[in-house]
């Protein structure tokens, strides 16, 4: 057991949009470059309407599977990929991020970004992944998505939309609920 | 709808503590995370999930925190008291404490963000309707970069308590948001630290919705008359620490699926 009682989690709140956004908090990389992507959806709650007041980060490794270590974040040099960035959703609950597509964290995984969800609303954050559409084997052999039903695992897939960028829908309840994770030490 | 009317339709806060009562009754002890099926927070009710959450092993950028370093945070803000052209209206206080992981070793280099409500319990958000003054001197939010040891430290107002429409006559207890990371992204958290004494505490949906009353705690600063200064402010002390992390795994391999 770990030694230290783990300081409870709280909501987010309504008011954070003054704090925690940022010039160019949702561009990993700046949209249209070489290589970009666009990663974008809507967060719905348990009657299907827009949650306009939640906050998502992504964390993700680069092209080739390599995480980085870099620091710039909070001040893009526009140059530097840092792997990790923030969006609030809009009135109509939509979120975006300009990426690039990540590389697979080991020989033959299958790539994802890992979301945190935050929202008003939320008492604690939620844990999710958003993996890449790719071949069966591949989204097969994943340990998590294998442990999973078709439709469970349907709703941790990316959809590739016509113009190449990736859409996922983030379902905080219902039918469709989006299958949230809990990792090792974590009550 | 009239503003009568929605205020007419909001329950008592009787009701809603004979709700958390009831939880808490039935409640096991060591519960120390809030509960997410909390409708005592009445917008809790569509915004949680009903299923289980899924254990997974962390892999890939999970197991990896970003990183942040001095191109990303000014020195100064730390300092929520200086910036604007007056002083800010309030009590000063400094908070101060250390981030750490559950084996205590402190997070070294790592962001916290903080935002509040300004001395009056009003926040500088355009959403924010409560009828008390802005502070033109006071924004509330602040950033800094724990040192080598796991400190951090704030300079800012101490946040005034503020109604919110939860329920008939709700109240907040005074608070600041919290955002944190930790070296692995699986630690990332927000979370809300309160004064002590507050008499809101009993009241408080959101901080009731930890059931287990020594985890509710734990999100309560202590008064430290050592880091107050003469003449100037008064200091708290709130450490903080977060869940799992890689030597967790590391060392509790057979725990993976527990």
């Amino acid at each position: 057991m770990p030694e230290l009682a783990a300081t409870p989690g709280q909501t987010i709140g309504p008011f954070f949009h003054y704090a925690l956004p940022y010039p160019g908090d949702r561009e990993l990389v700046p949209p249209g470059s070489a290589g970009s992507m666009r990663l974008h959806g809507h967060v719905y709650d348990g009657d299907g309407h827009a949650v306009a007041d939640a906050l998502l980060e992504i964390r993700q490794a680069d092209p080739s599977g390599i995480v980085p270590a870099t620091a710039g974040s909070l001040r893009r040099d526009g140059a530097s990929f840092t792997g990790w960035g923030r969006t609030i959703t809009d009135p109509a609950g939509h979120y975006w991020f300009s990426s690039v597509e990540p590389g697979p964290a080991r020989l033959g995984g299958a790539p994802f970004f890992a979301v945190v969800v935050f929202a008003r609303g939320l008492l604690n954050r939620l844990f999710t992944r958003i993996y890449l559409p790719a071949g069966h084997a591949v989204l097969d052999a994943d340990p998590l998505l294998s442990s999973l039903d078709a439709g469970e695992r349907g709703r941790m897939v990316a959809v590739r939309e016509a113009d190449g960028s990736l859409r996922f829908d983030i379902h905080l309840q219902g039918t469709l609920e989006t299958p949230f994770l809990t990792f090792p030490g974590q009550t | 709808m009239s503003i009568t009317a929605v205020e007419n339709e909001l329950v008592s806060q009787r009701v809603v503590s004979e709700e958390i009562e009831k939880i808490h009754a039935d409640a096991q002890a060591g519960e120390t995370q809030p509960r997410l099926d909390f409708p005592p927070y009445r917008s809790a009710i569509l915004r949680h999930p009903v299923k289980d959450l899924r254990h997974a092993d962390p892999e890939g950028a999970e197991l990896f925190a970003p990183a942040f370093g001095r191109s990303d945070v000014d020195a100064g803000e730390s300092d929520l008291t200086t910036g604007a052209a007056g002083e800010p209206i309030g009590e000063r206080i400094a908070v101060h404490g250390r981030v750490l992981d559950g084996d205590g070793r402190p997070v070294r280099r790592q962001l916290v963000e903080i935002w509040q409500a300004n001395a009056a319990g009003r926040y500088a958000h355009q959403r924010d309707q409560h009828p008390a003054p802005l502070d033109p001197s006071f924004t509330g939010t602040g950033r800094c970069l724990t040192d080598d040891t796991g400190r951090y430290s704030f300079t800012t107002i101490k946040p005034g308590p503020y109604p919110w429409h939860n329920h008939r006559n709700a109240w907040r207890p005074a608070h600041i948001h919290f955002s944190l990371f930790g070296t692995d992204f699986t630690q990332r958290m927000i979370t809300q630290m309160y004064f002590p004494g507050d008499p809101l505490f009993a009241l408080d949906p959101i901080y009731q919705s930890i059931t287990d009353e020594r985890a509710r705690a734990l999100l309560v600063a202590a008064y430290d008359h050592e880091h107050s200064q003469h003449d100037f402010l008064l200091g708290y002390r709130w450490d903080i620490v977060l869940t799992g992390g890689q030597a967790t795994l590391m060392e509790r391999p057979e725990d993976h699926h527990a």
